[in-house]
């Protein structure tokens, strides 16, 4: 009889549903992946604050001004609850924000878009909330202890977030000529690049699925993809608006809606860095971190000059 | 191990993720000392341990902890203590540290049967 390995044990744990914790023995891959996965995604909500803040001071109303700065302020929370997991993990803050500057580490190329209009709000509180939020409910049972917790207090918070994007866009499409026709031109620019969210497709690979055998992902891309869109065929019908997809069609067989191909060569494009506002985003992350520095200097050497006083005393 | 993985959302591969605009930096290990987060939810109830951060000091704590971790009206109370203070049992000594309460059914009230008639005990 072969002998079992710390990794078969590993194994059997997550076959179990027992979560895995930091201190926790864990094969090299499933940190590895971990750490680029929950990095990524803390960059994603970081970079995207700043599509939105955009709008902070061109908001229509008080109304609508408070409510983006509590959802940008939010996707702050998000981030910071997500390095804080993936330093469990054993990579240091600086070294993440290292990798985001340096391009080595990646955020969710949906945020490589401009936001052009006011009803860009909605639609990103809508479409691409709504398909972030399909990733993170799953995600709440990853195998990850304080992966899946971050995901738990982030969840609770996100549905504001995707509905407020919606009232906003409903608002638009029950407006003017010139807002319904605002509210259909962002949709119509959100809509394929929140498709591509959910990343490639699963024909990509052929082999084994590592992430999926760990329970770190729990459904593939596809699937996710799917469930989106037949959630927005329903809740379209509400705004009175298009998907800008020809294909759109029910499907009797498969009891799903089928839609049309998407532009993979645009998908890589941007995550090599070359969509409308990769460098911009970028830049803007590193000036702020850069005019930064002077306070966390300050502040450090507040806390080291006070530790004296008390020590001397 | 060698395996082939698919590429996820919040999960963009490195050999796929195109060239590096920049060398990364060198690291200078000036992050703030890292703190765990306990907030009382409502009086009466603990304190529990909701997550961590980075801050200077104490009292920076203390005060991105009520921006990260109370922003709904979450907690009336907070506790920070310096992460590299709190020591931790050790995860492979589990079996033998909980060992001894594996044995002891006779601690728990439905160890004992007693008639019917005598409610609520």
């Amino acid at each position: 009889m072969p002998s079992i390995t710390t990794e078969d044990l590993f194994q059997q744990k997550i076959d179990s549903e027992i979560k895995i914790e930091p201190k926790d023995w864990m094969p090299e891959a499933y940190r590895k992946t971990n750490v680029r996965q929950i990095s990524q995604h803390a960059h994603s909500e970081i970079v995207g604050m700043l599509p939105e803040g955009n709008w902070i001071s061109r908001a229509p109303s008080l109304k609508r001004k408070a409510i983006l700065l509590a959802k940008v302020q939010d996707e702050a929370g998000h981030g910071l609850y997500l390095y804080c997991a993936a330093e469990t993990l054993g990579m240091s803050r600086e070294e993440m924000i290292n990798d985001l500057h340096s391009g080595k580490a990646k955020y969710s190329s949906i945020f490589n878009y401009p936001t052009l209009t006011w009803a860009d709000m909605g639609a990103i509180g809508w479409l691409v909330d709504g398909a972030a939020i399909l990733n993170q409910v799953m995600l709440c049972r990853t195998s990850y202890g304080p992966y899946a917790r971050a995901m738990v207090r982030i969840c609770k918070e996100e549905s504001f977030h995707q509905r407020q994007g919606f009232e906003s866009l409903l608002i638009l499409s029950r407006g003017t000529p010139e807002q319904k026709a605002m509210c259909q031109d962002a949709i119509n620019r959100w809509w394929w690049p929140s498709l591509m969210m959910f990343g490639p497709k699963d024909s990509e690979s052929t082999n084994s699925d590592q992430s999926m055998k760990w329970k770190i992902k729990r459904k593939t891309n596809d699937e996710l993809r799917q469930n989106f869109v037949d959630m927005c065929v329903e809740q379209i019908k509400i705004l009175g608006m298009k998907l800008p997809d020809p294909s759109l069609k029910w499907n009797e067989k498969t009891g799903h809606y089928d839609f049309g191909e998407i532009d993979w060569n645009e998908f890589w494009n941007v995550v090599k860095g070359n969509g409308p506002c990769n460098k911009q985003r970028l830049d803007a992350r590193k000036k702020a971190w850069n005019e930064g520095e002077w306070v966390r200097k300050a502040a450090a050497a507040y806390a080291e000059k006070k530790t004296g006083k008390q020590k001397a005393a | 191990m060698n395996f082939i993985r698919k590429y996820y959302y919040g999960d963009i591969p490195e050999d796929k993720a195109g060239e590096m605009s920049e060398a990364s930096k060198e690291l200078t290990k000036t992050d703030w000392p890292l703190w765990e987060i306990f907030i009382r939810s409502k009086q009466g109830l603990d304190h529990k341990h909701a997550g961590s951060l980075h801050a200077a000091d104490a009292q920076m704590a203390i005060e991105n902890a009520r921006d990260v971790y109370t922003r709904r009206m979450e907690g009336v109370s907070i506790w920070v203590v310096e992460s590299r203070y709190i020591h931790a049992s050790n995860p492979e000594e589990a079996g033998s540290l909980y060992e001894p309460a594996n044995d002891k059914v006779y601690r728990h009230p439905t160890f004992y049967d007693l008639p019917d008639e005598v409610n609520h005990m």
